[in-house]
This record gives C-alpha cells, structure tokens and sequence, in this order.
C-alpha cells in the first residue's frame, strides 16, 4: 500500500545538556503531501534539531512524528529509504569528486545515477562540466547543486533542506528556489529551512519557529493578512533620528527599521476603527468610510510626530506588511525576546 | 576637508593566474558607515583581509587610518576592530574573560578595562551572565557582545564580515542600532552583508564584481540608476552578470 507522503509533527520536544537547553519546545505541525513547507527562523530556533529528529538520526524526548506514515522511531529504516536530506553541513565529501560523490550515494541506496536522471537532470547539466572537481573546490552554490543531486538520486518522497541557501550568493539563492518549484512539480513532498524571511512567501505554507517553538502555522498570505494593526513606512532626512523619535513617542506602538523606511504601528489602532465607524453610524454620515477616516487620522498623527521633531523630507504613507513584521509581531506577543 | 580613514587607489591581488582583486579604487570617510558588498566569489573577501593588514596586495596602495597596507600591517591592526560570524569571542572563556583578554591585546589600561567592561556589561543587559562562559549565551548575544569588544578599544574603524548572518530579526535590528550608535560616535564602520536591506541602512555601498568594483554610490543613487526601489533587485542586476561564482 503506497502512504501519500505526508509528515505529522505531534509535540516533539527535545533537549541537550541534561535537559538545561530546551531546544525543541512541543513542536507540533503537518506537511501534506506533494507541500514545499518552509521553516522559518533564526540560528538557534531549533530547525536543525527537528530536521535530525525527522530523519531519524536524533531522537527526541518526547512527542512523536510520521512521515509517510512510518514512524522515526519504530520505522527508521523504512523512513531513511524515502527521504532526502541536505543537512547544510557535513553533506558531501570534499575529497571525492562530482562523479564520485554521486555514485557513491548512488550505491548506498542501491540505485544508479541514471536510475532517477530525468528528476535531476536539470541540476545535473548544470554541474557535469565539473564531473572531475573535487567537491571540495567548488564554489558554495555549485556544492549546493550537487548536495541537491545526491539528496535526490533515490527518488525520495521527502526532501528535507536545512538551510540549503545560506551562504550562498544571491543569484544562486534565486537559482536554487526555481530548482525546487520544479521538483514539487513533480510530486516530491519538500520541508525547506531557512533564516531569509523574503524566502518565506516563496513557500506555500510556513511554520514561523523561534526559541524551539512555534509561532504560527499558515500560508504567508494568511500570516500577513492576520497581521491585526495597520501598519506604515515612514522615512526622512535623519532616518535614524527618526526611529529614535518614534520609538519614544507614547501613541507609538512599534517602530522598526527596514532599509530605506521604518516600519510603524500605533498603539489603540483597532479602537481608533471602532470609534471613527461609531462616530459615522451616530452621525448617519455617509461618504466617508470609517476605514479612510482611521488611516487618514493615524497618517496625520504620524505626520504630526515627525513635524514636532523638525524632521524635513518626511514621506509616510501606509503599507501592507510582510513576512518580517508578521514574525517580529509574533515574537513579541509570544514573549519571546532576543534576550537569554 | 573630511578625514579619509581608507584610501584605496588601483588595489590589486592575483594568486598566479587568478586575478582575485582586480584595481579597486575607493576611498571612506571618518564616522562613515561604508557597506561591501559582493556576491560569493567576487573578491570581497580577499579585499577585506588587505585593508586589515592581513594580507600582501600584489600592487596598488592602500592606506588605513593613515597606515600602509604595504608596510604598516602592525600599526594598521592596532587601529582597526574586527569582527566575523567565523570568529568573534572565545567560547570557553567568560564574557569578562573575554573582553579583559582583547581589552589587553589591543593595549587599553587595566583601569579603563574594568570601567568600560562594566559599562559594557550593563549596557548589553548581561550582569547575570557576566562570569559565564561566552560559549553558552544564544547567537544574538554571541554578536552583540563581539561587537561590542570589537570597538572596545576605541578604533578609528571597524571591519564587520557579515556580522549578522542567521540572526533574528529583532536581534539584527538591535545590532544596527549599535552600529549607528558607534557610527555616531565617530568609529567608520566598513560592513559586509547579504541583507539588501542592511544596504540601505550605509551612506554609501560598493558592489564587487569579478573583482572589480562595479559599483560605488549611495544605496538611492543606485536604485535610481538601475531603475528600481528595491536594492535587492539593483545587486541582482549587478551581480547577475558575473562569471565566477567562487568561494
């Protein structure tokens, strides 16, 4: 009987150092079958200990987890057959060439490199040029194409990526997503980590995880449409004077820096709503929407703060958040700071 | 007339063949805060290393707050901070091991050790952690505090090699208000990072390229140019063309 290759997460929880670090804090989400999942977090979050606990080479404390329906305790050989790994370090042998690192992970699971070719042909093309280099002297995103390679040669039903993109260049980071929209084209269940919030919207749903547990559990649309407050970017001539004056400000209720602008909300943004379409009902006002009403307000209050503090070229305007203010937000209302 | 902490005219390095740093010319002001970029491969690294005395530069000049790449490597180190993901404290000694260790390298009085040590430890909110070793404090803190000791000695500049790979993004954004902090005191910060958005927070930002420098502008200027808002499509566009993509 052929399980869909699903994987379910239910309470994981681990620790080290005779349970003094809790790394993995009751970890709970699923991954349906033929998904591109993304973890998304920090150094530190407790990705790489989930990745290890899934394909069965750390076990946890407690809590248990499936993939394809087999378990990673009980079932771990049946699991270590159908899954691909790239464990970000540690994934190739550096002394072996290109040829020799895929044979000899095609060996290993019994198969050839030929055996699963049109899966990872287009990878493939892209390092045989580079057939007799050893591993070991490639550049960072041509190791991460042969790794991808090697992870695939069995024709896995799950690949499991940790951090597949960091530190790699830009261009290959873009390059390396491309790859992996084509591979769930082709029906392969993919959990990918990372750190680059910006890579979190490529991904069809997300588990936002920080401190060993996580946050949030959705599509990136349904994140950032949860986001509760409006938020605005604001930026002037003093932009770091700016944040400063936001920051101290009492209706403001956060202020972060986001390249060229700051990212601002207010505190009482969702009563200020209420009272503007309260006002409107009462006054059986008609025209204006009490939602142009709050933003032109909370603009005006923005404009004003910035004003007080004689700052000049003032733009503020209102902006769809991200993925990035969606997981500060969350940090914060999970009490979780960036402090130990 | 502003203080120029590097001055950098036709920098080259080759290893054989291989032309890594390919005639780079640039200069920085004092209390600038400079951002290096480059994608993986285009030389920044090697560049690094030659501003921070580390290296030979196979010809070319290079002076650093006032020094020679050439022939003051010594005096160069003594007046420059450093700081990388690779390397920043050592783990098995506590933070106020740590900090007395560099504090002493760098040759800051014994006096001024222990008042800016305690400053510093309260500053960063680690009282409690203060005799713990360095090893054990989560990532984020690991970058703060090294930092912190980077700039301990009080350098005319300090070098930060990627300072916040993998962070948080609250922690990241802590760790720039650091760098404006010691910005605005006067250090010049030359920073390297793959956050586009860490860009934007420089005065102005170089972009290498197969080693040369393909870029030299504010991050606005150079969003203008490359017809965009976004400096991560502005590097993509740069970068995109390049021929090697080494490590």
């Amino acid at each position: 009987m052929i399980m869909p290759a699903t994987v379910s997460v239910q309470d994981l929880i681990k620790t080290y150092d005779k349970g003094k670090v809790l790394a993995v804090d009751k970890v709970s989400f699923e991954v349906k079958a033929g998904e591109l999942f993304g973890l998304i977090g920090a150094d530190g979050a407790g990705k790489s200990t989930i990745f290890r606990i899934l394909t069965t080479v750390l076990l946890a404390d407690s809590g248990s987890a499936t993939l394809a329906g087999y378990d990673v305790v009980r079932d771990y050989r049946e699991i270590r057959n159908r899954v691909g790994y790239m464990p970000g370090k540690f994934s190739l042998y550096q002394d072996l060439t290109v040829q020799e690192n895929l044979e000899f992970f095609a060996t290993v699971f019994g198969t050839t490199i030929e055996a699963n070719m049109d899966l990872i042909k287009d990878i493939y093309d892209q390092i045989k040029p580079f057939s007799n280099r050893r591993a070991g002297k490639l550049s960072g995103g041509m190791k991460q194409k042969l790794a991808l390679c090697c992870a695939l040669i069995h024709k896995p039903e799950v690949l499991l990526l940790d951090e597949p993109t960091t530190g790699v260049d830009v261009v290959s980071r873009k390059e390396f997503w491309e790859m992996l929209k084509k591979l769930k084209a082709q029906g392969i269940t993919i959990i990918v980590s990372t750190p680059y919030m910006d890579e979190a919207k490529l991904c069809e749903r997300i588990a936002l995880i920080q401190n060993g547990r996580i946050m949030s559990v959705d599509t990136p649309g349904n994140i950032i449409r949860a986001y509760p407050e409006k938020l605005f970017a604001a930026k002037s001539d003093d932009i770091y004077k700016l944040l400063k004056d936001f920051r101290n400000h009492p209706e403001v209720d956060r202020a972060f820096a986001f390249g060229e602008f700051i990212h601002i909300s207010l505190k009482n943004a969702e009563r200020t709503t209420l009272n503007a379409e309260r006002s409107t009902l009462n006054a059986e006002r008609s025209t204006l929407n009490a939602e142009r009403t709050t933003v032109s307000s909370q603009l005006d209050i923005l404009n004003r703060i910035a004003a007080e503090n004689n700052h000049t070229g003032i733009q503020i305007k209102e902006i769809e958040p991200g993925i990035e203010d969606s997981f500060i937000l969350l940090m914060g209302r999970n009490d979780i700071t960036a402090n130990p | 007339m502003e203080e120029k902490v590097i001055v950098c005219k036709d920098l080259t390095k080759q290893f054989g063949d291989f032309c890594a740093v390919d005639k780079i010319s640039f200069d920085v002001s004092k209390g600038e805060i400079f951002g290096f970029l480059g994608a993986n491969g285009a030389g920044k690294t090697t560049a690094m290393r030659i501003l921070c005395g580390l290296s030979y530069p196979s010809s070319g000049e290079a002076t650093v707050a006032g020094f020679s790449v050439k022939n003051q490597q010594e005096s160069i180190k003594k007046n420059i901070g450093y700081m990388s993901q690779k390397f920043s404290l050592y783990e098995n000694l506590s933070i106020r091991e740590n900090i007395e260790f560099f504090g002493g390298v760098y040759g800051v009085s014994r006096k001024d050790i222990r008042e800016r040590s305690d400053n510093l430890i309260q500053d960063l909110g680690l009282q409690k952690e203060a005799n713990k070793l360095v090893g054990g404090l989560p990532l984020g803190w690991k970058q703060k505090l090294a930092f912190s000791v980077a700039i301990f000695h009080r350098p005319k500049i300090v070098f930060l090699d990627e300072p916040t790979g993998g962070v948080d993004p609250v922690t990241r954004r802590q760790f720039w208000d650091m760098i404006y902090d010691a910005s605005a005191s006067g250090i010049t910060i030359f920073v390297t990072t793959h956050y586009m958005d860490e860009a934007e927070y420089c005065n102005r930002i170089s972009v290498m390229v197969d080693g040369k420098m393909e870029a030299l502008d504010s991050p606005a200027n150079l969003k203008k140019q490359y017809a965009t808002d976004s400096m991560d499509e502005a590097f993509y566009k740069l970068a995109r063309g390049a021929r090697r993509s080494g490590d």
